[in-house]
């Protein structure tokens, strides 16, 4: 934390006001679902995922570096934070989803049936 | 007061104790920790709802046809306004949180108490939401019929609106007692039996030749759909669940099996088994960790109203529970867009 103890009143408002909006637009996307957003895929998943995904994203940098303070903390700090937590996430997003795509092949393409 | 603040700083000697190389406290590194293993704990969650939500991509439910309701506003579909509601709720007991850390820092014991109880009202607010979301969910709207193969079958009027079991199911001179401890041996026993049988809905369709039958399967327009007879193509829409002609409705009607009616651990009407699971058990335990932080707050909170910061000549355990209470906002976050937005 920053030691010198200045008051960041507005920080903290303009930090609110941001993440107000962006959740205003990413309920108003959910809701309407353009088209165009929609059907339209990159990298295996529709591009209106995508904003979604960026979206929370931007929000949990804001959180965590304005509301939890992370940007007045020390550097060693930061990263034995953030990057292990951010490297096992991917890690296990990455070993869970494949092989859930596989099962799912698996059932769709083989004789084995679970719903009928 | 020094097991609580440590305030030494020494220059030398900085991997030997006494002092802070990372210039936080015992107790803020500690919070730290607690908040990176309770991330990963979140994170492997999350990661099975992926994991299930990929393995059964092709029916998993809409999340904007299941959560549509509004307090006050009945018959009324509002999908998500709720949920972005509770969403607001949160991040402002967030902000109001991070007003009272920022008081501490300045030492102002009227602020911190005015804020600290901010957060508190705001905690308890979205704990009542999330029981309210709950019931709802539990409830149910619509009701719907489970195959003997275990798939979910939903009805829909000639339009393709939604159409609950009570407003066609047929009433028949039948009678099915719920079997309870009381009436057999002790061991037998039943949960509480749906308000229509089998044979009174499949009656009921019969009666009423509008009906149509949803299956749990998100239409795709390919080739192979495009040309599937069972379909009903003038309703289905691309990315939405696939109606069924007629014909075809009645004979998946007739393999039905179950009735039922809202959601619990078992069956749910909204879909995929797995999804309510899902649903009660992050939903379930991100609210736990609201609840226990505002028992938490409450703590602190009258810590800071009997002066024991004063006297300490540091609010840094409003600082700790800070960081906690903006952990529990951010798993929301993150829960909020994989439940109720992709």
């Amino acid at each position: 934390m920053s030691h010198e103890h200045v008051s960041n009143t507005k920080r903290i408002w303009f930090v609110f006001i941001l993440l107000s909006v962006v959740t205003t637009v990413e309920v108003f996307l959910g809701i309407l679902k353009p088209q165009s957003l929609h059907l339209n895929h990159f990298l295996g998943m529709n591009l209106l995922n995508w904003i979604f995904y960026i979206l929370t994203i931007f929000k949990a940098y804001y959180i965590i570096w304005a509301f939890m303070h992370m940007e007045g903390e020390k550097g060693s700090l930061r990263w034995a934070v953030v990057s292990s937590v951010i490297f096992l996430v991917l890690y296990l997003l990455f070993i869970l989803l494949i092989e859930a795509d596989y099962i799912f092949e698996v059932f769709k393409n083989s004789t084995i049936k679970w719903n009928f | 007061m020094e097991s609580t603040v440590t305030t030494a700083n020494s220059e030398e000697k900085t991997w030997q104790g006494g002092n802070e190389p990372m210039e936080a406290s015992y107790g803020k590194l500690m919070m730290w920790f607690f908040i990176v293993s309770d991330a990963l704990t979140f994170s492997g969650f999350l990661a099975s709802y992926g994991f299930s939500r990929f393995k059964f991509i092709e029916t998993w439910p809409l999340a904007d046809e299941v959560f549509t309701h509004f307090p006050f506003l009945h018959g009324v579909s509002a999908p998500m306004y709720y949920v972005a509601l509770m969403t607001f709720i949160l991040i402002f007991s967030s902000v109001t949180m991070v007003l009272a850390v920022d008081a501490g820092h300045h030492m102002n014991k009227t602020k911190v108490t005015f804020y600290m109880f901010l957060t508190i009202i705001g905690g308890l607010i979205f704990v009542g939401s999330q029981a309210w979301e709950w019931k709802n969910f539990i409830k149910g709207e619509y009701g719907a019929i489970e195959t003997k193969g275990g798939s979910l079958l939903q009805f829909v009027d000639k339009e393709g609106h939604r159409v609950k079991l009570e407003e066609f199911a047929a009433t028949l001179p039948e009678e099915r007692e719920r079997l309870e401890r009381k009436k057999g041996y002790w061991f037998l026993e039943e949960a509480s039996l749906p308000t229509y049988s089998v044979a009174e809905v499949q009656a009921g369709f019969k009666a009423h030749p509008d009906l149509l039958i949803r299956t749990e399967v998100i239409y795709n327009d390919d080739a192979v759909s495009k040309k599937d007879t069972k379909i009903n193509h003038q309703l289905t829409k691309v990315k939405h669940k696939t109606i069924l002609t007629r014909t075809e409705s009645e004979l998946r009607l007739s393999q039905a099996s179950l009735v039922i009616e809202g959601a619990n651990l078992h069956h749910n009407e909204y879909g995929t088994k797995l999804f309510a699971d899902f649903f009660f058990f992050i939903t379930g335990f991100h609210g736990f960790h609201v609840f226990s932080g505002v028992i938490i707050n409450c703590i602190i909170f009258f810590n800071v109203l009997v002066g024991t910061y004063e006297k300490r000549k540091s609010y840094e355990m409003v600082e700790k529970v800070g960081l906690y209470w903006h952990f529990v906002d951010l798993v929301w976050v993150f829960v909020f867009t994989v439940f109720y937005l992709v």
